[in-house]
């Protein structure tokens, strides 16, 4: 659908604004360095997230994909701070230069939902039941800034739903969630999200829920929203079609760490670790005989109680060396040409033979 | 598309409404897949014009609920005619007439007169004074307390909810009616320790109801999202927390007026209530205790008062609960 020019005197509200001067603009806009999350359970520590590191670049779409249990969604909570109390964060989240772990709570809500906003995967939970979508909308504006006028405020709501496609915004406003399609309840946790023009987005499996015709309309509002605030975008899921169609480059966790990244041509055209070989081979293609059937990962994924010596991936592995590396010593992720990294040990050798070999 | 102002809250409602009907009717084929996803889930909302103010929604659920209108119909007139009955209620509830002593209801004493005499039709409207100002200054301290206390509990959780939930339990555990007593024997009765006291005494079922109603709400992802949108704890407990809760924190509090009132009741009936010469409907009842065999209809008319008073509570208190739930599609 498209926007709807607004003749009214609404302030130009979805213009870049200033950014800060000391705010390391050439740089990446968020580094991860080494994040390693544990949460106590019983009597041991659980590790979620372990050595995690990647860059977001500003005006960068990151796609980070993984299983259920990988540790995605763990690792855009610490970035928020949003992890209960009992988790424990080592490493080193820095936003724009600062860092962000160790802030205290005072300290990181500024920046949630200001600098760095969230899109929840299912949005009727995301919603509060009790109050208008438009009120909600204006609440996120409000909690930053405290002087708007009622005035400018509705504009500003009304021209955040037109932004991502809500027909007839002004009335929309007006109703609460539960009469609200899914679709365009995402679209409202996105205005929610994009209302204080974040320098970062992180949208947690923003279309998980809904139907692929509606799929495609959120991602092009999220493109659309990028193209257009220049922010950069955190895209967590477990759809690699999904990464496909607006990541740049691409994140694969396996069991809370990082198994490769790169570009997003690289990991759909030469995937470098076996696990990332392994969920592309597992697409069902176009291009193949209908008789033929699907290539799988054997086994399930490990409980992260009690994880695999050596290479997670290990017991999954049709290259794995077992007894040998792959089942002692855990691979690290290095750099194998073309700013592709990868944490395999045979990555050079399976170079070769990508998606035959995982059968 | 509409031009009409973001302010203009029918205009665009009404033109949504048809233009979504054309497009469902006429549209077949035509509709493109992203109309028909807009259609999908929200039959309702192009039917019936949308942006009605809250006020005006509420309103309409809650009258809606008959006993619930009805309810809160009764006790307006009870409230308005309790505290005008100077203006109108001919008789001096005081006025005695010792000779003539009790007599049972007539045209004239429509109540009846009691042991004294007096009109017991002023006497029990002039102890309504009491009983509903008591009733409702009650609910409202408690609900307020309990509201507080059960909200940082159940929102804060760890040592808080413990040192909270520990002094509630220690509350609830006393024997209520014999701590009244003593505590007004102490402090003597005045309405405001009257209050206080029972006030006291009826905050922890709120504090409890509401501390287990934020425990389950604080969990929804909507307050996660809130916090991911930088909303301090106060604004969470405020704007996200509480809105989810008061279905049940109205019912309690229409449950405290009642109670408020009955244990009011109770506390003169007793004789440690409200004092000599302010009666209140449970004062009657403790007068009315002596000559329970000839003169019953002093025993009916103030109970008949307070078992009004809290059906119509209890009825405006479910009334309310649904037009607090904007989910409620009445």
């Amino acid at each position: 659908m498209t926007a709807v020019p607004h003749d009214q005197s609404v302030p130009a509200v979805l213009e870049m604004e200033e950014i800060d001067p000391d705010s390391g603009l050439s740089g990446p806009i968020l580094q991860v360095r080494d994040l390693r999350v544990q949460f106590p359970i019983e009597d041991t520590m659980v590790t979620a997230v372990d050595g995690v590191t990647f860059d977001v670049d500003a005006n960068e779409t990151l796609g980070i994909v993984g299983e259920s249990g990988s540790g995605k969604s763990v690792t855009s909570m610490a970035i928020l701070g949003l992890l209960p109390t009992t988790a424990q964060v080592n490493g080193s989240i820095l936003f724009r230069g600062r860092e962000l772990i160790g802030l205290k709570e005072k300290e990181l809500q500024p920046l949630r939902g200001r600098r760095i906003a969230m899109v929840f995967q299912d949005a009727l939970a995301a919603l509060n039941p009790v109050h208008r979508v438009g009120a909600q909308i204006a609440e996120s504006i409000k909690v930053h800034a405290h002087d708007i006028s009622k005035t400018d405020l509705r504009a500003r709501v009304v021209e955040l739903l037109d932004v991502v496609g809500i027909p007839d915004p002004a009335a929309r406003a007006d109703q609460f969630p539960h009469e609200f399609s899914g679709g365009m309840r995402q679209r409202a946790m996105i205005a929610m999200s994009i209302a204080n023009e974040p320098d970062l987005l992180i949208a947690d499996e923003p279309t998980t829920a809904l139907d692929v015709t509606i799929q495609a309309q959120v991602l092009e509002v999220l493109e659309r929203i990028q193209d257009r605030t220049s922010s950069s975008i955190m895209l967590i899921t477990h759809d690699l079609g999904v990464v496909a169609g607006v990541a740049d480059r691409v994140l694969v966790m396996y069991a809370g760490r990082v198994c490769e990244v790169a570009d997003v041509e690289s990991v759909f055209y030469e995937p470098r670790h076996p696990y990332t070989q392994g969920l592309l081979g597992s697409l069902p293609r176009l291009d193949a005989r209908s008789d033929d059937r699907l290539a799988r990962i054997v086994g399930q994924p490990p409980s992260l109680i009690a994880l695999p010596a050596g290479c997670a991936f290990h017991p999954r592995c049709p290259h794995a060396l077992v007894p040998g590396r792959c089942s002692q010593e855990q691979p690290q992720l290095r750099l194998l040409g073309d700013g592709q990294q990868a944490a395999c040990h045979r990555a050079e050798e399976i170079e070769a033979k990508p998606l035959e070999a995982a059968e | 598309m509409t031009t009409l102002g973001p302010h203009d809250r029918s205009g665009p409602a009404t033109v949504q409404g048809s233009g979504f009907g054309h497009g469902a009717e006429a549209g077949g084929a035509e509709i493109d897949n992203e109309l028909a996803a807009e259609l999908e889930g929200v039959p309702l909302a192009s039917t019936e014009p949308p942006a009605r103010s809250q006020w005006e929604l509420f309103r309409r659920r809650f009258f809606h609920h008959r006993l619930a209108a009805v309810g809160l119909g009764l006790l307006v007139l009870l409230y308005v005619a309790v505290f005008t009955a100077s203006l109108w209620v001919p008789q001096n509830p005081r006025a005695q007439d010792v000779l003539a002593g009790t007599s049972a209801p007539s045209a004239e004493h429509w109540f009846g007169t009691d042991q004294l005499g007096r009109d017991f039709f002023a006497r029990v409207i002039y102890a309504g004074q009491i009983s509903l100002k008591i009733g409702l200054a009650v609910a409202m301290i408690s609900t307020a307390v309990g509201t507080i206390t059960g909200s940082l509990a159940g929102y804060f959780g760890r040592w808080i909810d413990q040192l909270l939930m520990r002094l509630t339990d220690l509350f609830l555990i006393v024997p209520g009616i014999a701590v009244l007593a003593i505590a007004l024997k102490k402090f003597g009765s005045a309405d405001t320790v009257i209050i206080l006291v029972l006030a006291a005494s009826f905050w922890m079922q709120v504090a409890r109801v509401v501390r287990g109603q934020v425990l389950a709400v604080k969990e929804k992802e909507f307050i996660e999202a809130a916090r991911a949108a930088g909303a301090s704890n106060t604004r969470i407990i405020t704007r996200h927390v509480l809105p989810n809760c008061i279905g049940p924190i109205v019912v309690n509090a229409t449950l405290a007026v009642a109670g408020a009132i009955v244990a009011e009741s109770t506390l003169s009936f007793l004789g440690f209530g409200v004092q000599k010469p302010q009666t209140s409907w449970g004062n009657l009842l403790f007068d009315a205790k002596s000559n329970l065999q000839f003169d019953e209809h002093l025993l009916y008319f103030p109970g008949l008062f307070i078992l009004l008073t809290v059906l119509c509570v209890n009825f405006v208190g479910d009334g309310l609960r649904d037009a607090l739930d904007p989910q409620s599609r009445r």
